[in-house]
């Protein structure tokens, strides 16, 4: 393992070219294919404002929100995914593992059951996040209450062991809220369960997530310098210099806020935090200024791309995308899981 | 007279219901090596902890450079204080120079986003601190596939990096050979104003290294003194309950132990 500062510099621009690639594939491909040159056309009519009645710009109407939501909420749940492998100091921290995203889906739920709205339900979401990550920290780590002064870092096991069973308790309430549903609702709660992006189709909603997604990666960069020396374990982040009981509790706030927004636009999509933080660091180090850029923009083609082949595989048919993810995530922890 | 870099009145220190440390009087000056010496358990780690401020004492008070050690900020803190633990946590892979590069954060935390000039300079440091606890070579070489000793040197080399006054060290030299104890043990004392307070188990190499000695009995009494008046045979011998000899070699005090365990 060497110092590669080039390839570390060199991954954010790789990553945002295929950012840009799989926003393309996603256009093009699905039930009806069109070639590159009519949707180059139909957008910049749509740039334009101009009400585009072709067949590309039919498609694109449909397909851009859907991708831009993907590419958000793929953004979110690697961020979330690498703030949580950081803080927890534990390679297999994911908040659809450690049953973050499954509070956020319980209280999506909720929020429906109570006739809530989108925005009612976003917060809901927010609200389950951050509740299942203070249970997590408060039960496993003992470390968010109060005091400036970190104690030792609890056994890492016992975390995922938590985070497993927080995950369970969440799986048992939407399973039970599944049963009492009436039939008709089924499929939009099976939704909160699994992920699927087949509801986003506004512009008007992918344009604020993917806003949401770059600030909150904005303030996760700003500490990522502290994240670094947190890797070395809560005191010595302390002695040198890091208020790290301030710090855990803004990073803790922010990943439920990403995990939130994530799960509030498409369900409860597994993996993608774990899986784009990996495949990082593998690259490039360990270094967070690095990390949580580079896995947040790898977690937006990620999604993407598993929504794309999604929409692709069975056709007319579209699987959902927490599927797709689960279906390469799974082996990798498994993998992951006999290294550690 | 100069003031205390680091001074304890009546200080208390607890470890559940167990006294570790009761009514401590201490005064650590600028340029002293204190050794912290005692029977397994008797709290010097936790001791380290609490003049460190990572966690409180239980009664009197700590002064670091002249204030109480509550009143400074993290920051601050890192500025007058290294602590350099005997653990380490390496979740993943990270190259020995990100870490000694690491503790510098509180240096670089104030300066604007730094030129290419800054950091060559600030890798330089780095290589320099690795370079004296004898592992430059190791520089670009994983974290986690260094050998115990090699960790602790690196470890060392990031306490230096941070450039604070005071160094609390615990256990400095337990992953060793015998080589490295004196090298690395030389190299510390032999840098220009710099205050150490040590755990060391090994008396020989308290003996040699140290200007003051602290002794911590585990039922709450202690004995500050010179190396001289700390570091005796009677003393050492009650402390850890058993006969300790004490001989004399090329003019080193050298300490063996004879005795059977007494009841």
């Amino acid at each position: 393992m060497r110092l590669q500062p080039l390839r570390a510099a060199g991954a954010l621009p790789i990553l945002v070219a295929g950012a840009l690639v799989s926003l393309l594939a996603a256009l093009r491909f699905g039930s009806v294919e069109v070639d590159t040159g009519a949707l180059l056309g139909a957008m910049l009519e749509l740039v334009r404002g101009a009400n585009d009645s072709s067949l590309a710009g039919t498609v694109l109407a449909l397909r851009l929100p859907r991708a831009l939501t993907g590419m958000a909420v793929g953004g979110l749940l690697a961020l979330s995914g690498a703030l949580l492998q950081a803080l927890l100091r534990n390679p297999l921290a994911d908040p659809y593992v450690l049953g973050v995203s499954g509070g956020a889906s319980c209280a999506a739920m909720l929020a429906i059951a109570l006739g809530a709205g989108a925005v009612g339900i976003a917060l809901f979401a927010a609200g389950g996040a951050c509740s299942a990550l203070v249970l997590l920290f408060v039960l496993a780590h003992r470390t968010l209450l109060g005091h400036e002064a970190p104690l030792e870092p609890g056994r890492d096991s016992a975390v995922l062991l938590t985070g497993v069973m927080i995950a369970s308790l969440c799986a048992a309430g939407l399973s039970l809220a599944l049963s009492l549903a009436p039939d008709g609702r089924l499929r939009t709660m099976v939704f909160w369960l699994l992920g699927d992006l087949s509801a986003a189709v506004h512009l008007g909603l992918a344009a604020p997530a993917l806003l949401a997604w770059a600030l909150l990666l904005a303030l996760g960069l700003r500490d990522a310098a502290a994240l670094n020396l947190l890797l070395g374990g809560e005191m010595q982040a302390y002695t040198q210099g890091v208020a790290t009981a301030r710090l855990r509790r803004r990073l803790i706030a922010l990943t439920a806020v990403a995990t939130g927004a994530a799960v509030a636009l498409a369900g409860a999509i597994g993996f993608v935090g774990f899986v784009a933080p990996h495949l990082v660091r593998y690259f490039v180090g360990s270094d967070q200024r690095v990390v949580l850029p580079a896995a947040s923009l790898l977690g937006a083609v990620l999604v993407v791309l598993a929504d794309t082949i999604g929409r692709c595989l069975a056709a007319p048919l579209q699987l959902p995308v927490g599927a797709l993810t689960a279906l390469v995530g799974v082996p990798v922890f498994l993998w992951q899981l006999q290294r550690a | 007279m100069t003031a205390a870099l680091l001074a304890t009145r009546n200080l208390d220190v607890r470890f559940g219901e167990r006294w570790l440390v009761r009514a401590l009087d201490l005064e650590i000056c600028a340029g002293e090596r204190w050794a912290l010496v005692g029977p397994n358990g008797a709290g010097k780690t936790t001791l380290l902890h609490t003049l460190a401020g990572v966690r409180a004492g239980d009664g009197g008070s700590i002064e670091l450079a002249g204030r109480d050690l509550r009143s400074w900020s993290v920051e601050q803190l890192a500025g007058l204080r290294a602590l350099v633990a005997d653990r380490w946590f390496d979740p993943f892979a990270t190259p020995v120079l990100g870490t000694v590069l690491a503790a510098r954060y509180r240096l670089r935390a104030g300066a604007s986003r730094s030129a290419r000039g800054a950091l060559v300079g600030e890798e330089a440091l780095a290589r320099k601190c690795l370079a004296e606890m004898d592992c430059e070579a190791l520089a670009q070489r994983d974290v986690r596939q260094l050998s115990r000793g090699e960790r602790q040197r690196v470890a060392l080399a990031a306490g230096l990096a941070q450039e604070a006054p005071l160094m609390l060290l615990d256990e400095p030299i337990s992953h060793q050979d015998p080589r490295h104890q004196i090298q690395v043990l030389q190299r510390l004392a032999g840098r220009a104003n710099r205050t150490y307070l040590a755990a060391l188990h090994d008396i020989n190499a308290a003996a040699r290294f140290a200007t003051h000695a602290l002794l911590l009995a585990g039922d709450g009494s202690w004995y500050a003194g010179t190396s001289q008046r700390a570091l005796t045979r009677e003393r050492l011998s009650a402390l850890f309950g058993t006969e300790i000899t004490q001989l004399e070699v090329d003019s080193h005090r050298v300490f063996v132990s004879t005795g059977g365990i007494s009841p």
